[in-house]
Protein backbone atom coordinates (compact mmCIF):
# COMPACT_ATOMS: atom_id res chain seq x y z
CA UNK A 1 0.00 0.00 0.00
CA UNK A 2 1.46 3.25 -1.26
CA UNK A 3 2.02 6.08 1.91
CA UNK A 4 -0.79 8.35 2.02
CA UNK A 5 -0.17 12.40 2.45
CA UNK A 6 -2.36 15.75 2.31
CA UNK A 7 -1.13 18.92 1.74
CA UNK A 8 -1.92 20.94 4.18
CA UNK A 9 -2.98 25.00 2.83
CA UNK A 10 -2.92 27.69 5.24
CA UNK A 11 -2.47 31.33 5.31
CA UNK A 12 -0.05 32.85 7.77
CA UNK A 13 -0.61 30.32 10.60
CA UNK A 14 -4.81 29.74 9.77
CA UNK A 15 -5.52 26.39 8.30
CA UNK A 16 -7.90 26.36 4.96
CA UNK A 17 -11.41 24.46 5.67
CA UNK A 18 -9.77 22.26 2.76
CA UNK A 19 -7.42 20.80 5.46
CA UNK A 20 -9.76 18.11 7.09
CA UNK A 21 -11.88 17.84 3.75
CA UNK A 22 -8.43 16.21 2.18
CA UNK A 23 -9.10 14.14 5.00
CA UNK A 24 -12.36 12.62 4.82
CA UNK A 25 -11.38 12.36 0.69
CA UNK A 26 -8.26 10.43 1.90
CA UNK A 27 -10.59 8.02 4.07
CA UNK A 28 -13.14 7.38 1.60
CA UNK A 29 -11.01 6.16 -1.04
CA UNK A 30 -7.98 4.40 1.35
CA UNK A 31 -10.10 3.67 4.11
CA UNK A 32 -7.68 2.25 6.98
CA UNK A 33 -4.49 3.54 5.93
CA UNK A 34 -2.89 6.04 7.75
CA UNK A 35 -2.90 9.54 6.52
CA UNK A 36 0.22 12.11 6.55
CA UNK A 37 0.01 15.88 6.54
CA UNK A 38 2.21 17.96 5.22
CA UNK A 39 2.66 21.74 6.57
CA UNK A 40 5.33 24.35 5.00
CA UNK A 41 5.88 27.52 5.87
CA UNK A 42 7.85 29.52 7.46
CA UNK A 43 8.37 30.32 11.39
CA UNK A 44 5.97 30.22 13.91
CA UNK A 45 3.33 29.43 11.46
CA UNK A 46 4.81 26.44 10.49
CA UNK A 47 4.60 25.01 13.90
CA UNK A 48 1.14 25.88 15.15
CA UNK A 49 -0.62 24.43 11.96
CA UNK A 50 1.72 21.05 12.31
CA UNK A 51 0.61 20.86 15.75
CA UNK A 52 -3.09 21.65 14.93
CA UNK A 53 -2.90 19.11 12.69
CA UNK A 54 -1.75 16.16 14.88
CA UNK A 55 -4.92 15.93 16.31
CA UNK A 56 -6.49 14.63 13.04
CA UNK A 57 -3.81 12.76 10.74
CA UNK A 58 -1.66 10.14 11.99
CA UNK A 59 1.62 11.76 11.01
CA UNK A 60 2.64 15.91 9.95
CA UNK A 61 5.29 16.10 8.11
CA UNK A 62 6.75 20.02 8.79
CA UNK A 63 9.03 21.36 6.06
CA UNK A 64 10.14 25.06 7.54
CA UNK A 65 12.20 27.30 5.05
CA UNK A 66 12.51 31.16 4.26
CA UNK A 67 11.53 29.92 0.54
CA UNK A 68 8.07 29.18 2.18
CA UNK A 69 7.13 31.99 3.86
CA UNK A 70 5.06 32.72 0.92
CA UNK A 71 3.15 29.48 -0.95
CA UNK A 72 4.92 29.25 -3.66
CA UNK A 73 4.36 26.29 -5.82
CA UNK A 74 7.59 25.94 -8.04
CA UNK A 75 9.97 25.99 -4.79
CA UNK A 76 7.14 23.33 -2.99
CA UNK A 77 7.43 21.17 -6.12
CA UNK A 78 10.90 21.12 -5.92
CA UNK A 79 10.82 20.41 -2.27
CA UNK A 80 8.18 17.76 -2.58
CA UNK A 81 10.04 15.38 -5.10
CA UNK A 82 12.86 15.20 -2.99
CA UNK A 83 10.90 14.25 0.42
CA UNK A 84 7.89 12.02 -1.22
CA UNK A 85 8.25 8.74 -1.74
CA UNK A 86 8.03 8.01 -5.69
CA UNK A 87 4.47 5.82 -5.75
CA UNK A 88 2.97 7.95 -2.96
CA UNK A 89 -0.34 8.99 -3.30
CA UNK A 90 -0.58 12.94 -2.29
CA UNK A 91 -4.12 15.04 -2.12
CA UNK A 92 -4.23 18.79 -2.39
CA UNK A 93 -6.77 21.16 -2.64
CA UNK A 94 -7.96 22.07 -6.53
CA UNK A 95 -7.36 25.83 -5.90
CA UNK A 96 -4.78 28.25 -7.08
CA UNK A 97 -2.35 26.79 -5.50
CA UNK A 98 -2.67 23.24 -6.28
CA UNK A 99 -3.46 24.02 -9.73
CA UNK A 100 0.05 25.59 -9.92
CA UNK A 101 1.82 23.15 -8.50
CA UNK A 102 0.18 19.85 -8.71
CA UNK A 103 -0.16 18.29 -12.65
CA UNK A 104 4.14 19.25 -12.68
CA UNK A 105 4.65 17.50 -9.95
CA UNK A 106 2.80 14.47 -10.72
CA UNK A 107 5.36 14.16 -14.48
CA UNK A 108 8.65 14.84 -11.59
CA UNK A 109 7.25 12.05 -9.02
CA UNK A 110 6.20 9.83 -12.90
CA UNK A 111 2.65 9.46 -11.08
CA UNK A 112 -0.73 10.14 -12.27
CA UNK A 113 -2.69 13.49 -12.17
CA UNK A 114 -5.48 13.56 -11.24
CA UNK A 115 -8.12 17.18 -11.41
CA UNK A 116 -10.54 18.46 -10.04
CA UNK A 117 -11.98 15.11 -7.93
CA UNK A 118 -15.88 15.38 -6.35
CA UNK A 119 -15.93 11.81 -5.46
CA UNK A 120 -14.60 8.67 -5.38
CA UNK A 121 -15.51 5.00 -5.88
CA UNK A 122 -12.71 3.51 -4.29
CA UNK A 123 -9.70 1.61 -5.03
CA UNK A 124 -9.91 -1.81 -7.13
CA UNK A 125 -6.61 -3.50 -7.14
CA UNK A 126 -4.65 -0.26 -8.60
CA UNK A 127 -6.83 1.59 -10.55
CA UNK A 128 -8.50 3.92 -8.10
CA UNK A 129 -12.17 5.32 -9.82
CA UNK A 130 -13.30 8.90 -9.23
CA UNK A 131 -15.66 10.97 -9.89
CA UNK A 132 -14.96 14.69 -12.08
CA UNK A 133 -17.28 16.74 -13.90
CA UNK A 134 -17.13 18.59 -17.30
CA UNK A 135 -18.62 21.11 -19.08
CA UNK A 136 -19.35 23.45 -16.13
CA UNK A 137 -21.38 20.44 -14.22
CA UNK A 138 -23.70 19.93 -16.78
CA UNK A 139 -21.88 16.24 -17.13
CA UNK A 140 -19.85 13.89 -14.98
CA UNK A 141 -17.70 11.45 -15.90
CA UNK A 142 -16.32 8.36 -14.31
CA UNK A 143 -12.11 8.38 -14.59
CA UNK A 144 -10.10 5.42 -14.13
CA UNK A 145 -6.31 5.82 -12.73
CA UNK A 146 -3.52 3.23 -12.83
CA UNK A 147 -2.33 4.68 -9.17
CA UNK A 148 0.83 1.91 -9.14
CA UNK A 149 3.32 4.87 -9.64
CA UNK A 150 1.51 6.71 -6.90
CA UNK A 151 -1.02 9.66 -8.04
CA UNK A 152 -1.57 13.32 -7.96
CA UNK A 153 -5.07 13.98 -6.79
CA UNK A 154 -6.64 18.21 -6.54
CA UNK A 155 -9.46 17.72 -4.71
CA UNK A 156 -12.06 20.55 -5.46
CA UNK A 157 -13.19 22.24 -2.19
CA UNK A 158 -16.10 22.03 -0.65
CA UNK A 159 -17.62 18.60 -1.60
CA UNK A 160 -15.88 16.32 1.05
CA UNK A 161 -17.37 16.80 4.60
CA UNK A 162 -14.71 17.91 6.85
CA UNK A 163 -13.24 14.90 8.92
CA UNK A 164 -14.02 16.42 12.33
CA UNK A 165 -13.61 12.83 14.05
CA UNK A 166 -9.79 14.04 15.33
CA UNK A 167 -8.76 10.38 15.44
CA UNK A 168 -5.15 11.17 14.33
CA UNK A 169 -3.01 11.57 17.52
CA UNK A 170 0.42 11.68 15.22
CA UNK A 171 3.79 13.51 15.78
CA UNK A 172 5.33 15.78 13.96
CA UNK A 173 8.30 15.36 11.89
CA UNK A 174 10.67 18.22 10.97
CA UNK A 175 11.61 17.16 6.86
CA UNK A 176 13.13 21.09 6.79
CA UNK A 177 16.71 19.56 6.28
CA UNK A 178 15.65 16.98 3.41
CA UNK A 179 13.82 19.60 0.83
CA UNK A 180 17.19 19.84 -1.09
CA UNK A 181 17.89 22.85 -3.50
CA UNK A 182 14.52 24.59 -3.72
CA UNK A 183 16.02 27.88 -5.92
CA UNK A 184 13.75 28.74 -8.51
CA UNK A 185 13.49 30.49 -11.90
CA UNK A 186 10.14 32.46 -11.40
CA UNK A 187 10.74 35.11 -8.41
CA UNK A 188 7.68 36.31 -6.23
CA UNK A 189 7.52 39.61 -6.42
CA UNK A 190 4.13 40.90 -4.17
CA UNK A 191 0.81 40.25 -4.16
CA UNK A 192 -1.75 42.89 -5.06
CA UNK A 193 -4.73 43.50 -3.37
CA UNK A 194 -8.06 43.65 -5.15
CA UNK A 195 -9.61 46.85 -5.94
CA UNK A 196 -12.51 48.32 -3.89
CA UNK A 197 -15.10 49.08 -5.92
CA UNK A 198 -18.08 51.26 -6.01
CA UNK A 199 -20.07 49.12 -3.94
CA UNK A 200 -19.31 46.22 -1.80
CA UNK A 201 -20.93 43.12 -2.16
CA UNK A 202 -19.91 41.53 0.68
CA UNK A 203 -21.73 43.47 2.94
CA UNK A 204 -24.77 43.01 0.39
CA UNK A 205 -28.61 41.71 2.25
CA UNK A 206 -29.95 40.97 -1.22
CA UNK A 207 -28.00 40.09 -4.54
CA UNK A 208 -28.99 41.12 -7.47
CA UNK A 209 -25.92 38.73 -9.70
CA UNK A 210 -26.07 38.59 -13.59
CA UNK A 211 -24.23 36.01 -16.00
CA UNK A 212 -23.56 34.86 -19.78
CA UNK A 213 -27.35 34.75 -20.29
CA UNK A 214 -27.54 39.40 -19.90
CA UNK A 215 -26.07 38.34 -23.74
CA UNK A 216 -25.12 41.71 -24.24
CA UNK A 217 -23.64 44.74 -22.34
CA UNK A 218 -26.54 47.03 -23.07
CA UNK A 219 -29.14 44.54 -21.07
CA UNK A 220 -26.80 45.04 -18.02
CA UNK A 221 -29.25 48.10 -17.04
CA UNK A 222 -32.13 45.69 -17.03
CA UNK A 223 -30.75 43.90 -13.94
CA UNK A 224 -29.65 47.61 -12.36
CA UNK A 225 -33.24 48.74 -12.39
CA UNK A 226 -34.56 45.35 -10.89
CA UNK A 227 -32.22 45.77 -8.80
CA UNK A 228 -33.50 49.53 -7.29
CA UNK A 229 -36.69 47.99 -7.19
CA UNK A 230 -35.51 45.76 -5.04
CA UNK A 231 -33.41 47.52 -2.73
CA UNK A 232 -30.80 45.12 -3.78
CA UNK A 233 -27.09 45.12 -5.13
CA UNK A 234 -25.92 44.23 -8.20
CA UNK A 235 -23.01 41.20 -8.30
CA UNK A 236 -22.20 39.15 -11.41
CA UNK A 237 -19.95 36.03 -12.24
CA UNK A 238 -16.87 35.89 -14.15
CA UNK A 239 -17.49 36.12 -17.79
CA UNK A 240 -19.32 39.31 -17.24
CA UNK A 241 -16.00 40.72 -15.29
CA UNK A 242 -13.77 39.48 -18.71
CA UNK A 243 -16.14 41.53 -21.17
CA UNK A 244 -15.22 44.56 -19.04
CA UNK A 245 -19.17 44.84 -18.68
CA UNK A 246 -18.99 45.14 -14.95
CA UNK A 247 -15.95 46.00 -12.42
CA UNK A 248 -13.99 43.21 -10.78
CA UNK A 249 -15.33 44.02 -7.08
CA UNK A 250 -18.96 42.89 -8.32
CA UNK A 251 -17.29 39.64 -9.19
CA UNK A 252 -18.54 36.45 -7.21
CA UNK A 253 -16.79 33.35 -6.88
CA UNK A 254 -13.55 32.01 -5.72
CA UNK A 255 -11.07 34.09 -7.77
CA UNK A 256 -13.75 36.91 -6.95
CA UNK A 257 -15.74 38.13 -3.66
CA UNK A 258 -17.46 35.68 -1.34
CA UNK A 259 -20.81 36.90 -0.16
CA UNK A 260 -22.91 36.33 2.45
CA UNK A 261 -26.92 37.49 1.55
CA UNK A 262 -29.79 37.08 2.81
CA UNK A 263 -31.41 36.57 -0.70
CA UNK A 264 -29.05 35.60 -3.97
CA UNK A 265 -30.52 36.18 -7.05
CA UNK A 266 -29.09 34.49 -9.78
CA UNK A 267 -30.15 35.20 -12.93
CA UNK A 268 -28.62 33.83 -16.38
CA UNK A 269 -26.05 32.04 -14.00
CA UNK A 270 -24.93 28.23 -14.58
CA UNK A 271 -24.00 27.78 -11.20
CA UNK A 272 -20.37 26.53 -11.77
CA UNK A 273 -18.72 25.50 -8.61
CA UNK A 274 -15.87 28.58 -9.02
CA UNK A 275 -18.80 30.89 -8.75
CA UNK A 276 -21.19 29.30 -5.93
CA UNK A 277 -17.57 28.88 -3.82
CA UNK A 278 -17.88 32.88 -3.10
CA UNK A 279 -21.81 32.47 -2.22
CA UNK A 280 -21.61 31.62 1.72
CA UNK A 281 -24.16 31.79 4.72
CA UNK A 282 -26.80 29.87 3.11
CA UNK A 283 -28.96 32.49 1.51
CA UNK A 284 -32.38 32.00 -0.06
CA UNK A 285 -30.88 31.71 -3.98
CA UNK A 286 -33.59 32.31 -6.59
CA UNK A 287 -32.24 30.97 -10.13
CA UNK A 288 -33.51 32.23 -13.11
CA UNK A 289 -32.16 30.50 -16.55
CA UNK A 290 -33.78 30.16 -19.84
CA UNK A 291 -31.44 26.27 -19.82
CA UNK A 292 -33.61 23.91 -17.63
CA UNK A 293 -30.35 21.90 -17.05
CA UNK A 294 -28.06 24.25 -15.71
CA UNK A 295 -26.61 23.42 -12.51
CA UNK A 296 -27.54 26.07 -10.89
CA UNK A 297 -31.02 25.08 -10.61
CA UNK A 298 -29.47 22.22 -8.12
CA UNK A 299 -28.25 24.27 -5.95
CA UNK A 300 -31.12 26.84 -5.73
CA UNK A 301 -33.85 27.00 -3.37
CA UNK A 302 -36.67 28.18 -6.03
CA UNK A 303 -36.31 28.09 -9.95
CA UNK A 304 -37.47 30.14 -12.95
CA UNK A 305 -37.03 28.46 -16.65
CA UNK A 306 -36.77 31.48 -18.26
CA UNK A 307 -35.25 33.91 -20.87
CA UNK A 308 -34.00 36.57 -18.30
CA UNK A 309 -34.44 39.25 -21.10
CA UNK A 310 -38.06 38.72 -21.34
CA UNK A 311 -38.90 38.11 -17.54
CA UNK A 312 -36.93 40.79 -15.87
CA UNK A 313 -38.75 43.67 -17.29
CA UNK A 314 -41.98 41.82 -16.42
CA UNK A 315 -40.87 41.39 -12.81
CA UNK A 316 -39.33 44.67 -12.32
CA UNK A 317 -42.49 46.19 -13.15
CA UNK A 318 -44.17 44.10 -10.75
CA UNK A 319 -42.24 45.36 -8.02
CA UNK A 320 -42.25 48.70 -8.97
CA UNK A 321 -46.43 48.56 -8.24
CA UNK A 322 -46.10 47.08 -5.06
CA UNK B 1 10.04 36.70 -29.48
CA UNK B 2 8.99 33.25 -30.43
CA UNK B 3 5.96 31.97 -29.05
CA UNK B 4 4.04 28.89 -29.04
CA UNK B 5 0.21 28.27 -28.20
CA UNK B 6 -1.06 25.43 -27.67
CA UNK B 7 -5.33 25.38 -28.45
CA UNK B 8 -7.56 22.75 -28.56
CA UNK B 9 -10.80 22.03 -30.37
CA UNK B 10 -13.55 21.59 -28.56
CA UNK B 11 -17.69 22.07 -28.15
CA UNK B 12 -19.09 24.97 -27.54
CA UNK B 13 -21.16 25.35 -24.88
CA UNK B 14 -22.33 28.68 -25.63
CA UNK B 15 -23.80 27.01 -28.90
CA UNK B 16 -25.08 23.42 -27.44
CA UNK B 17 -26.71 22.05 -24.23
CA UNK B 18 -23.94 19.27 -23.59
CA UNK B 19 -26.53 15.41 -23.49
CA UNK B 20 -25.61 11.70 -22.63
CA UNK B 21 -25.51 9.65 -26.10
CA UNK B 22 -27.98 6.63 -25.97
CA UNK B 23 -24.78 4.27 -25.08
CA UNK B 24 -24.14 6.56 -22.04
CA UNK B 25 -20.74 6.42 -23.17
CA UNK B 26 -19.93 9.61 -24.29
CA UNK B 27 -21.62 12.90 -24.82
CA UNK B 28 -23.82 13.17 -27.55
CA UNK B 29 -21.77 14.55 -30.80
CA UNK B 30 -24.40 14.35 -33.59
CA UNK B 31 -24.79 18.21 -34.92
CA UNK B 32 -22.89 19.55 -31.93
CA UNK B 33 -21.00 22.97 -32.95
CA UNK B 34 -17.15 22.97 -32.08
CA UNK B 35 -14.89 26.17 -31.93
CA UNK B 36 -11.29 27.17 -30.42
CA UNK B 37 -11.26 26.33 -26.32
CA UNK B 38 -12.63 29.77 -25.00
CA UNK B 39 -9.32 30.22 -22.67
CA UNK B 40 -7.10 29.84 -25.44
CA UNK B 41 -8.26 32.41 -27.75
CA UNK B 42 -7.58 34.68 -24.71
CA UNK B 43 -3.61 33.06 -25.25
CA UNK B 44 -3.45 33.21 -28.68
CA UNK B 45 -4.33 37.15 -28.48
CA UNK B 46 -2.01 37.56 -25.45
CA UNK B 47 0.92 36.42 -27.64
CA UNK B 48 -0.26 38.30 -30.84
CA UNK B 49 -0.35 41.22 -28.54
CA UNK B 50 3.25 40.72 -27.43
CA UNK B 51 5.21 39.89 -30.80
CA UNK B 52 3.32 43.41 -31.51
CA UNK B 53 5.19 44.67 -29.29
CA UNK B 54 8.98 43.42 -29.26
CA UNK B 55 8.85 41.17 -32.29
CA UNK B 56 9.00 37.89 -33.22
CA UNK B 57 6.22 35.13 -34.28
CA UNK B 58 3.24 33.58 -33.24
CA UNK B 59 2.72 30.18 -33.82
CA UNK B 60 -0.30 27.85 -32.89
CA UNK B 61 -0.32 23.79 -32.55
CA UNK B 62 -2.60 21.74 -31.56
CA UNK B 63 -3.29 17.55 -31.11
CA UNK B 64 -5.69 16.82 -33.32
CA UNK B 65 -7.31 15.12 -36.41
CA UNK B 66 -8.35 17.28 -39.95
CA UNK B 67 -11.03 18.30 -38.22
CA UNK B 68 -8.72 20.27 -35.67
CA UNK B 69 -7.34 22.39 -38.85
CA UNK B 70 -10.28 24.90 -38.62
CA UNK B 71 -9.24 25.87 -35.09
CA UNK B 72 -5.80 26.87 -36.07
CA UNK B 73 -7.18 28.84 -39.28
CA UNK B 74 -9.32 30.63 -36.97
CA UNK B 75 -6.18 31.23 -34.96
CA UNK B 76 -4.27 32.24 -37.76
CA UNK B 77 -7.14 34.48 -38.75
CA UNK B 78 -6.86 36.14 -35.54
CA UNK B 79 -3.11 37.33 -36.29
CA UNK B 80 -0.64 34.22 -35.78
CA UNK B 81 1.90 33.61 -38.19
CA UNK B 82 2.15 30.09 -38.51
CA UNK B 83 -0.05 26.74 -37.77
CA UNK B 84 1.30 23.21 -36.49
CA UNK B 85 -1.33 20.19 -36.55
CA UNK B 86 -0.31 17.26 -34.78
CA UNK B 87 -1.49 14.43 -35.82
CA UNK B 88 -1.18 10.72 -36.07
CA UNK B 89 -3.65 7.76 -35.57
CA UNK B 90 -1.20 6.28 -32.88
CA UNK B 91 -1.89 9.66 -30.72
CA UNK B 92 -6.01 8.33 -30.49
CA UNK B 93 -6.67 8.15 -26.87
CA UNK B 94 -4.12 10.03 -25.08
CA UNK B 95 -4.51 11.56 -21.87
CA UNK B 96 -3.25 14.49 -20.38
CA UNK B 97 0.64 13.47 -20.39
CA UNK B 98 0.27 11.88 -23.84
CA UNK B 99 -0.95 15.17 -25.34
CA UNK B 100 1.29 17.18 -22.78
CA UNK B 101 4.30 14.94 -24.14
CA UNK B 102 3.34 14.83 -27.70
CA UNK B 103 3.56 19.22 -27.27
CA UNK B 104 6.51 19.04 -25.47
CA UNK B 105 8.18 16.86 -28.71
CA UNK B 106 7.05 19.68 -31.11
CA UNK B 107 8.21 22.22 -28.78
CA UNK B 108 12.08 20.62 -28.50
CA UNK B 109 11.84 20.72 -32.62
CA UNK B 110 11.19 24.55 -32.24
CA UNK B 111 12.86 27.29 -31.20
CA UNK B 112 10.58 29.09 -28.48
CA UNK B 113 10.92 31.53 -25.70
CA UNK B 114 7.57 31.22 -24.59
CA UNK B 115 5.26 28.55 -24.88
CA UNK B 116 1.18 29.79 -24.08
CA UNK B 117 -1.85 27.33 -23.30
CA UNK B 118 -5.19 28.02 -21.67
CA UNK B 119 -5.89 27.59 -18.14
CA UNK B 120 -8.28 25.25 -18.46
CA UNK B 121 -10.69 23.57 -21.05
CA UNK B 122 -14.40 22.74 -20.57
CA UNK B 123 -13.66 19.11 -21.25
CA UNK B 124 -10.45 19.04 -19.61
CA UNK B 125 -8.29 18.79 -16.53
CA UNK B 126 -6.21 22.14 -16.65
CA UNK B 127 -2.87 19.93 -16.78
CA UNK B 128 -1.47 19.57 -19.81
CA UNK B 129 0.85 23.16 -19.31
CA UNK B 130 1.86 22.62 -16.30
CA UNK B 131 3.48 18.76 -17.32
CA UNK B 132 5.21 20.30 -20.21
CA UNK B 133 7.00 22.54 -18.13
CA UNK B 134 8.00 19.85 -16.03
CA UNK B 135 9.18 17.61 -18.83
CA UNK B 136 10.89 20.57 -20.12
CA UNK B 137 12.38 21.39 -16.90
CA UNK B 138 11.53 25.39 -17.17
CA UNK B 139 9.33 27.67 -14.99
CA UNK B 140 5.32 27.35 -14.99
CA UNK B 141 2.29 30.04 -13.61
CA UNK B 142 -0.84 28.69 -13.96
CA UNK B 143 -4.09 31.48 -14.18
CA UNK B 144 -1.62 34.51 -15.56
CA UNK B 145 -3.71 37.18 -16.19
CA UNK B 146 -1.14 39.80 -17.23
CA UNK B 147 2.63 39.70 -18.86
CA UNK B 148 4.73 42.21 -19.31
CA UNK B 149 8.43 41.74 -21.29
CA UNK B 150 11.37 43.29 -19.14
CA UNK B 151 15.08 42.96 -20.16
CA UNK B 152 14.34 39.53 -21.06
CA UNK B 153 12.30 38.61 -18.68
CA UNK B 154 8.76 37.89 -18.05
CA UNK B 155 6.89 40.46 -15.56
CA UNK B 156 3.78 38.27 -14.91
CA UNK B 157 0.49 38.31 -12.43
CA UNK B 158 -1.72 35.18 -11.29
CA UNK B 159 -4.70 35.03 -10.28
CA UNK B 160 -5.69 34.16 -6.72
CA UNK B 161 -8.19 33.98 -3.50
CA UNK B 162 -10.50 37.31 -3.65
CA UNK B 163 -9.26 38.93 -6.37
CA UNK B 164 -6.04 39.68 -5.62
CA UNK B 165 -2.95 38.93 -7.58
CA UNK B 166 0.34 37.56 -7.14
CA UNK B 167 3.32 39.14 -9.27
CA UNK B 168 6.37 37.16 -10.01
CA UNK B 169 9.04 37.56 -12.88
CA UNK B 170 9.92 34.60 -14.59
CA UNK B 171 12.72 33.89 -17.24
CA UNK B 172 12.39 32.29 -20.23
CA UNK B 173 11.92 30.56 -21.78
CA UNK B 174 8.67 29.19 -19.58
CA UNK B 175 5.20 27.94 -19.96
CA UNK B 176 2.29 30.58 -18.90
CA UNK B 177 -1.19 29.04 -18.65
CA UNK B 178 -3.67 32.11 -19.46
CA UNK B 179 -6.61 33.34 -17.54
CA UNK B 180 -9.60 34.63 -19.56
CA UNK B 181 -10.58 38.45 -18.73
CA UNK B 182 -6.44 39.10 -19.26
CA UNK B 183 -7.18 40.65 -22.54
CA UNK B 184 -10.41 41.25 -24.87
CA UNK B 185 -9.79 39.04 -27.80
CA UNK B 186 -10.28 40.70 -31.61
CA UNK B 187 -12.87 39.31 -33.49
CA UNK B 188 -12.60 37.18 -36.65
CA UNK B 189 -14.60 37.85 -39.75
CA UNK B 190 -15.62 36.03 -42.20
CA UNK B 191 -13.07 38.07 -44.28
CA UNK B 192 -10.21 37.26 -42.56
CA UNK B 193 -11.09 33.52 -42.34
CA UNK B 194 -10.21 33.46 -45.97
CA UNK B 195 -7.11 35.51 -46.11
CA UNK B 196 -5.65 32.30 -44.28
CA UNK B 197 -8.10 29.53 -46.20
CA UNK B 198 -5.19 28.30 -48.35
CA UNK B 199 -2.50 29.00 -46.39
CA UNK B 200 -0.77 25.20 -46.08
CA UNK B 201 -1.06 24.22 -42.64
CA UNK B 202 2.20 21.35 -42.04
CA UNK B 203 1.60 18.02 -40.25
CA UNK B 204 3.48 15.99 -38.08
CA UNK B 205 3.48 12.94 -36.42
CA UNK B 206 5.30 10.74 -34.14
CA UNK B 207 8.08 9.68 -36.45
CA UNK B 208 8.02 13.98 -37.36
CA UNK B 209 8.43 14.14 -33.66
CA UNK B 210 11.09 11.09 -32.67
CA UNK B 211 8.38 10.15 -30.24
CA UNK B 212 7.79 6.40 -29.87
CA UNK B 213 3.50 6.16 -30.66
CA UNK B 214 3.17 3.52 -27.96
CA UNK B 215 4.14 6.14 -25.40
CA UNK B 216 1.67 8.62 -25.75
CA UNK B 217 -1.55 7.44 -27.56
CA UNK B 218 -4.51 4.97 -25.63
CA UNK B 219 -2.17 2.29 -25.10
CA UNK B 220 0.02 4.22 -22.69
CA UNK B 221 -2.89 6.06 -21.42
CA UNK B 222 -2.89 5.63 -17.62
CA UNK B 223 -5.83 8.06 -17.00
CA UNK B 224 -9.21 6.86 -18.76
CA UNK B 225 -12.49 8.58 -18.77
CA UNK B 226 -15.08 5.43 -19.07
CA UNK B 227 -18.13 6.94 -19.68
CA UNK B 228 -20.11 10.12 -19.25
CA UNK B 229 -23.20 10.19 -17.23
CA UNK B 230 -25.92 13.10 -14.99
CA UNK B 231 -25.81 11.89 -11.39
CA UNK B 232 -28.90 11.17 -9.00
CA UNK B 233 -29.18 14.93 -7.50
CA UNK B 234 -31.27 15.82 -4.78
CA UNK B 235 -34.60 17.50 -5.40
CA UNK B 236 -33.07 20.62 -6.15
CA UNK B 237 -34.82 23.90 -6.69
CA UNK B 238 -38.70 24.52 -6.57
CA UNK B 239 -40.01 25.13 -10.27
CA UNK B 240 -42.31 27.72 -10.59
CA UNK B 241 -44.77 27.00 -13.32
CA UNK B 242 -47.83 28.92 -14.68
CA UNK B 243 -48.30 31.77 -16.54
CA UNK B 244 -45.62 34.58 -16.26
CA UNK B 245 -47.82 36.54 -14.68
CA UNK B 246 -48.38 33.75 -12.13
CA UNK B 247 -44.87 33.13 -11.71
CA UNK B 248 -43.99 36.24 -11.01
CA UNK B 249 -46.99 36.47 -8.28
CA UNK B 250 -45.20 33.66 -6.39
CA UNK B 251 -41.70 35.08 -6.90
CA UNK B 252 -42.70 38.29 -5.53
CA UNK B 253 -44.10 36.41 -2.17
CA UNK B 254 -41.05 34.43 -1.86
CA UNK B 255 -39.05 37.69 -2.21
CA UNK B 256 -41.42 39.55 0.71
CA UNK B 257 -41.06 36.01 2.61
CA UNK B 258 -37.45 35.99 2.66
CA UNK B 259 -36.27 39.41 3.28
CA UNK B 260 -35.60 40.04 -0.69
CA UNK B 261 -37.45 43.47 -0.88
CA UNK B 262 -36.59 46.28 1.02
Amino acid sequence: MADIFAYIEHNQGVVDDTALELLAAAKKIFPDAPVTAIVMGSGGDVDKVANEMTASYNAVWKVDNAAFSFPDAEAARKALVNILPGDCVLLLPHAHFGMDLSPGLSIKLDSVFLSDVVDSEGLDGNTLKVIRQEFSGQVSTHVHADISNGAVINVRPGVFQPDESKAGGGDVVDKSGDIGDVSVKRKYLETVQAEAGEVDITKSEVLVSVGRGVEEEDNIEMMFDLAEAMGADVSCSRPIVDAKWLEKARQVGTSGQTVKPKVYMALGISGSFQHMGGVKGNPFIIAINKNPKAPIFQMADVGVEANILEFVPELTEKIKEL
Amino acid sequence: MEILVCVKRVPDTAENEIEINSEGNDIERDDLVYSVNEWDNYAVEEAIQIVDKVGGSVTVATVGDEESEEVLRREMAMGAQNGLLLTDDAFEGADGKGIASILTAAVKKGNYDLILTGAQADDGAAEVGGMMAAMLDVPYASLVNTIEVQDGKLKIGREVEGGNQDMYEVEMPCVLSIQTGINEPRYVGIRGIRKVASVEIPEQGASDLGIDASNVGGDAAKVKRIDYFVPEMGEGAEMLEGSTEEIIEKLVEYLKAKGGLK
